[in-house]
């Protein structure tokens, strides 16, 4: 099938970057969104030019490396997906296509379609983790959790941390992901100890890097890869006030 | 406390707050407003007095006005600290599947807060002494004012875009003060839905009735 692709092309970060048009001619469906970026790529070098710069490492939607903003929508028109799962097939002959990086003030882009993403890491920093001994991991069942619980835990704990949430919401807020990373500790009794200390550190430390904050519009949830629920971001305002109550 | 609101999480619950506290001032304001409708000025100007008058009413008066400020300063805020946070915008509209009145909830709050002003003007510095009228009369000056097309079309405007914040706003409310389950949202998001069509529009019959029949 026939398409036409307008590209943000940008040669470092402080270029002002423009837009680009593409045709390609040949695409068939069977192809992923990135094995279609690939074929052009191979098409521009061949030309003598520089290929289009994008980020991608697992391509089976695990990483979180990849991520477009494509048609308006993180990720294009497939719901649940990665950039990398995104499939051709759901496009039509003659469409045409609009591929943007991600757009928020802590995602500066560092060129074409990459942004530095490093603002999600030092989130993670200020109190995504739990702090345990290393060594040999204990035994499974010695701490038992309700079943219910760990399914929350695990529905939150699925997120990849790729910022389509962020991407996607109106205000470039990161509630959804750390929403996400509170809930998967807050659920569990090993997310306990620093409990109180996490939900105010990420929210903090969200607001310092510049994210903006949540209204309630569900632009995230429905654009996650990965279908985190915005139930998580209740839970992580109901965190936030437990902590500073109590 | 200083602490507390330095986050935009604490403000947004504050702010949540403010708005649920406005969600219920304005069914006791719609309680009185519907006396309007009755053709003896008593029941209306006696309420509107009681409010003027009690004491207790005087010192909630300065709770309503601290929820409006509160409500509208760090939604203001907020807003700014939003379009901040995006400084350069994508070129292709977004098309995610979203709670529509979401998107234009400060411009919404824009017009409702001039017909505050307006509101102000017409009744408030009355009672103040700012404005010429007579306090001791408000029914029949609500009825003048309604007598007057543009004044009503303006009053009827106002409330339609009340209604839209209100939808968002409602279940919004709820969700920011982390209360959501998967039982009781969609019920709370129906009763949102139910009150910002039914609580507007009480107030918007009054200056249609007003204006036709009375």
């Amino acid at each position: 099938m026939k398409i036409t692709l307008k590209i943000w092309r940008q040669k470092t970060s402080q270029d002002k970057g423009k837009f680009v048009t593409y045709k390609l001619d040949d695409v068939s469906k069977e192809m992923t969104f990135l094995e279609m970026l690939d074929y052009l790529n191979e098409k521009i070098i061949m030309e003598g030019e520089i290929p289009i710069a994008f980020d991608s490492d697992c391509r089976e939607g695990i990483c979180g490396s990849c991520g477009l903003y494509i048609n308006g929508r993180p990720n294009g028109p497939q719901k649940g997906v990665t950039t990398c799962q995104l499939s051709m097939s759901a496009f039509k002959d003659g469409d045409k296509i609009t591929v943007e990086p991600w757009r928020s003030k802590a995602f500066p882009v560092l060129k074409d379609l990459i942004i530095d993403r490093n603002a999600f890491d030092e989130l993670i920093q200020s109190g995504g983790y739990i702090s345990v001994n290393t060594g040999a991991a204990p035994e499974a069942n010695s701490i038992p959790i309700k079943k219910e619980n760990s399914e929350i835990a695990f529905d939150a704990g699925v997120c990849i941390g790729c910022g389509s949430c962020v991407a996607a919401c109106k205000n470039a807020s990161a509630m959804l992901f750390i929403s996400a990373k509170v809930s998967q500790y807050a659920v569990l009794p090993q997310g306990q100890v620093e409990a109180k200390e996490r939900v105010q550190a990420m929210i903090k430390k969200m607001d310092e890097l510049g994210f903006g904050n949540c209204t309630n519009t569900g632009a995230c949830e429905a654009e996650c890869p990965k279908e985190i629920s915005l139930t998580n971001i209740a839970r992580l305002n109901r965190e936030f006030l437990a902590a500073k109550i109590s | 406390m200083r602490s507390f609101l330095g986050t935009s999480v604490a403000k947004k619950i504050v702010m949540a707050l403010a708005g649920l506290f406005l969600i219920i001032f304005l069914l006791v304001h719609l309680t009185i407003n519907l006396f309007l409708l009755s053709d003896d000025p008593n029941p209306f100007n006696n309420a509107a007095n009681f409010m003027a008058a009690n004491p207790i009413i005087k010192a909630f008066e300065l709770v309503l006005f601290a929820g409006f400020l509160i409500h509208i300063t760090w939604g203001v805020i907020l807003q700014i600290q939003n379009w901040l946070a995006r400084p350069k915008k994508y070129i292709k509209h977004h098309s995610s599947q979203t709670s529509f009145f979401s998107k234009y909830m400060i411009y919404l709050g824009v017009i409702i807060f001039i017909f505050l002003i307006i509101h102000f003007v017409n009744f408030y510095f009355v009672k103040l002494g700012w404005v010429e009228g007579d306090p001791e009369n408000f029914y029949d000056m609500a009825h003048k004012l309604f007598k007057i097309p543009v004044y009503s079309i303006i009053y009827l405007i106002c409330f339609l875009f009340l209604a839209f914040h209100l939808h968002h706003a409602f279940q919004s409310a709820f969700q920011t003060i982390g209360l959501n389950h998967p039982k009781y949202t969609p019920t709370i998001k129906l009763i949102g839905t139910l009150y910002s069509i039914i609580v507007p529009l009480g107030f918007a019959i009054i200056p249609v009735i007003i204006y036709f029949f009375k």
